[in-house]
């Protein structure tokens, strides 16, 4: 009888993974595509989009949930290339002159950021979200509006017509690939971007060093109960900051890798979908709002660019329609994060409820407010 | 003087900004070439499209749901209404009715599911509300390629099936409520009576509805849930109505606003509805835990009258397109000041 009780809480735990395996599986087939040909894909897309992803990790880790506003990093990536590509500074060279012009600024976007959710605590996915709405507002505006008016850009084929504002779309030829193709390796049939690969590794230590150090156990404990983090004497909203400028940092570079593998730049749009690509990432490597590893991350990714890859095509070999497997993965994209919040609110109200009981069971008075405040959370 | 400080606090320093912008603006418009006739008739009636799916936030704000972000589930219920009133090719004000009453159909069964699953998930409501609008949406997309409707008027004309991005309701209920009654004033200035008329009867509903017993229990269990089950209101009954009932006037103000517009935007149309209507709540005064008819009935003429003067009188005054990026950081502002304000009247 327990066993059975626990494959079932596996199974309810990984709920989400699981969903994926099983429709990745009856999607593939009907694709067309070989193995060897999504093999391929999935290598290119890991280098791509692993950097976006983990920088959602430190939020995470101090409680803040999923930080939709490192769509706020994006868009410091994107003036940098904007820069570089106005520069003319090509290849590796203009991908760290992005990033030395986005640190700044993704470090001044964090801090507002951190500021902002620290107002609204138990809200901050909410907020993140709409700092997200709000910036992109105020990054159209430099873009498209003082950028070769008080701004002053160099080229004039970046600009609009009009005389100011950056075009809608910008080539990135100078920086295009410039990291995969740093180390570009080559084993049997499949392309590997090693150089990419590194950097993505280096961050990964970083983030188990980084766990390991006093402000990252600091973060945890926040993360944990921000009432006893204050009276341990942690500095929760300095600690909480940090974990979001970090992040939005990381996002910066992550998109600006994202876009040298893309080769364009999609200058009002690109980094549109960036915190939703990465939030969906996450949640379907299994990851939940208060917990996430390594694993969940690169899980994540590989099953959902799968999914993400081969339905517009099974969908037009299916139904006769590329668009009905364009809405699907959209719909499956969107439906995941909401189904992951969902089970993951639904699990801490079931564990709320059997901590109230077991202290209920213990008698005393006492325990009651204890209970009450895991029953909020 | 103490008062005049104490109302501004209350008051919020955004909404006093956005109330004088409006108010420069409708005062320099003449001197840049706008009629301010027209524009004012334009305010009304784009108050009057908008204002049912502002009110539609209320029900769920009062009972502790916080804002609808899931409204596009709404709005999805008001889309079946009218296109199946269109598929059954009744026209006139007849088709309208048709429309609201098999949307309200929907859109109750939809609100009552989309209550239980929030009960689920109280203090996540809002960014799970946002994702399950969003799939909603997407899944729809799907069905409007698949679901078997085949008026000429609605499919592809080539392919058969398969409904159009957009569907003009020419023909069938354009303008029912606006041409009702509509009072004239020279060439420019239209009072839109019928739509303004029916927003004032769904107020009114609301309004009376809030202060029956069912709605009082509602706000009871939005100030204070611990109390409400103390005098035994049952909390989750109370926030499943208040979905149920934020649903259904999303579904009704989405007819209303496209019998006024002329089109039905379907597929991706509905994806950010939710936020215009929850922006111009807030700019009314509603805090994310209270919102009155007045929030609605100001917020939406604000609101509207800011999307309305910005492009014309910023346009010819700037000669340039700033006005999306003021609509973006003036609404979004809004919500985030919302959400970082640390109410009195909270908990």
């Amino acid at each position: 009888m327990s066993g059975k009780n626990k494959l079932g809480r596996v199974l309810a735990d990984n709920a989400v993974v699981i969903l994926f395996i099983l429709l990745s599986v009856i999607a593939i087939p009907f694709s067309g595509f070989s193995v060897q040909n999504i093999l391929q894909e999935m290598f290119t897309r890991l280098g791509r989009n692993s950097f976006l992803v983990l920088a959602l990790l430190l939020p995470i880790y101090a409680g803040m949930g999923l930080n939709f506003g490192m769509t706020l990093g994006a868009m410091a990536g994107q003036i940098g290339l904007i820069m570089a590509i106005d520069w003319g500074i090509a290849g590796w060279r203009g991908l760290v002159f992005a990033a030395l012009v986005g640190t700044p600024l993704s470090i001044l976007l964090g801090w507002i950021c951190g500021a902002v959710m620290n107002r609204a605590k138990g809200r901050e996915m909410v907020t993140g979200y709409i700092l997200a709405f709000f910036m992109n507002g105020v990054y159209m505006f430099l873009v498209l509006f003082t950028m070769g008016a008080v701004i002053p850009v160099r080229s004039a084929t970046i600009l609009l017509t009009r005389g100011y504002g950056i075009r809608n779309t910008l080539n990135l030829d100078l920086v295009r690939a410039s990291l995969d193709k740093l180390l570009m390796l080559r084993i049997g049939p499949f392309f590997i971007p090693v150089a990419t690969y590194l950097v993505i590794a280096v961050l990964c230590v970083f983030i188990v060093w980084f766990k390991k150090t006093k402000l990252g156990q600091d973060m945890r404990a926040v993360g944990h109960d921000l009432v006893v983090a204050d009276s341990a004497g942690i500095p929760v909203e300095r600690t909480r900051i940090i974990a979001v400028v970090i992040s939005t940092v990381l996002a910066c570079y992550g998109q600006i890798i994202f876009l040298q593998n893309m080769g364009n730049m999609a200058t009002y749009n690109a980094h549109d979908q960036t915190g939703f690509f990465a939030v969906a990432a996450i949640l379907v490597g299994g990851a939940s709002v208060k917990k996430a590893s390594l694993l969940n991350a690169f899980l994540g990714i590989f099953l959902l660019h799968l999914m993400f890859y081969v339905s517009p095509r099974a969908g037009q070999n299916l139904f006769g329609s590329a668009m009905i497997g364009e809405y699907f993965r959209q719909f499956v994209g969107y439906g995941v994060i909401a189904l992951s919040l969902v089970l993951y609110a639904w699990k801490t109200r079931r564990d709320a409820v059997f901590a109230r009981e077991v202290l209920k069971n213990n008698g005393s008075s006492g325990h009651s407010d204890a209970a009450k405040e895991g029953a909020a959370k | 003087m103490l008062k005049v400080k104490e109302f501004i606090r209350d008051f919020g320093w955004p909404r006093l900004i956005i109330f004088f912008f409006l108010v420069f603006m409708f005062i320099a418009a003449p001197f840049v070439g706008v009629r301010l006739d027209a524009s004012f008739s334009d305010v009304l009636n784009r108050f009057g499209m908008n204002a049912i799916m502002v009110l539609a936030m209320v029900p769920m704000v009062q009972s502790g749901c916080g804002l609808n972000f899931g409204l596009p589930l709404g709005i999805i219920s008001g889309l079946l209404g009218a296109t199946i009133s269109i598929q059954l090719g009744v026209t006139g004000f007849g088709g309208f009715l048709i429309a609201v009453f098999i949307a309200l159909f929907f859109a109750s069964i939809l609100g009552w599911l989309y209550g239980l699953l929030l009960n689920k998930v109280k203090g996540e409501e809002m960014t799970i509300a946002m994702y399950v609008g969003f799939a909603s949406v997407m899944f729809m997309s799907i069905m409007w390629l698949v679901l078997p409707y085949n008026s000429p008027n609605m499919v592809w004309g080539y392919a058969g099936k398969g409904l159009r991005t957009t569907i003009t309701v020419e023909g069938y209920w354009l303008r029912v409520l606006n041409n009702f009654l509509a009072i004239k004033f020279g060439e420019f200035f239209v009072i839109p009576t019928g739509l303004l008329l029916f927003v004032a009867l769904c107020v009114l509903i609301v309004y009376v509805f809030m202060r029956t017993k069912t709605g009082t229990a509602m706000t009871a269990v939005g100030s204070n849930p611990d109390f409400a089950r103390a005098s035994g209101v049952s909390v989750d009954r109370m926030r499943a109505i208040s979905v149920m009932l934020s649903t259904m006037l999303g579904a009704v103000g989405i007819i209303v606003y496209e019998q006024s517009f002329g089109f039905i935007q379907l597929y991706t149309g509905p994806l950010y509805m939710a936020f215009p209507a929850v922006a111009a709540i807030l700019i009314g005064g509603a805090s994310v835990n209270k919102a009155s008819m007045l929030n609605v009935l100001v917020g939406t003429f604000l609101f509207q009258g800011l999307l309305t003067m910005t492009p014309s009188v910023i346009n010819s005054l700037l000669q340039n397109d700033m006005s999306e990026v003021i609509r973006i950081v003036v609404s979004n502002g809004m919500i985030l000041y919302a959400l970082t304000r640390k109410t009195k009247v909270s908990k």
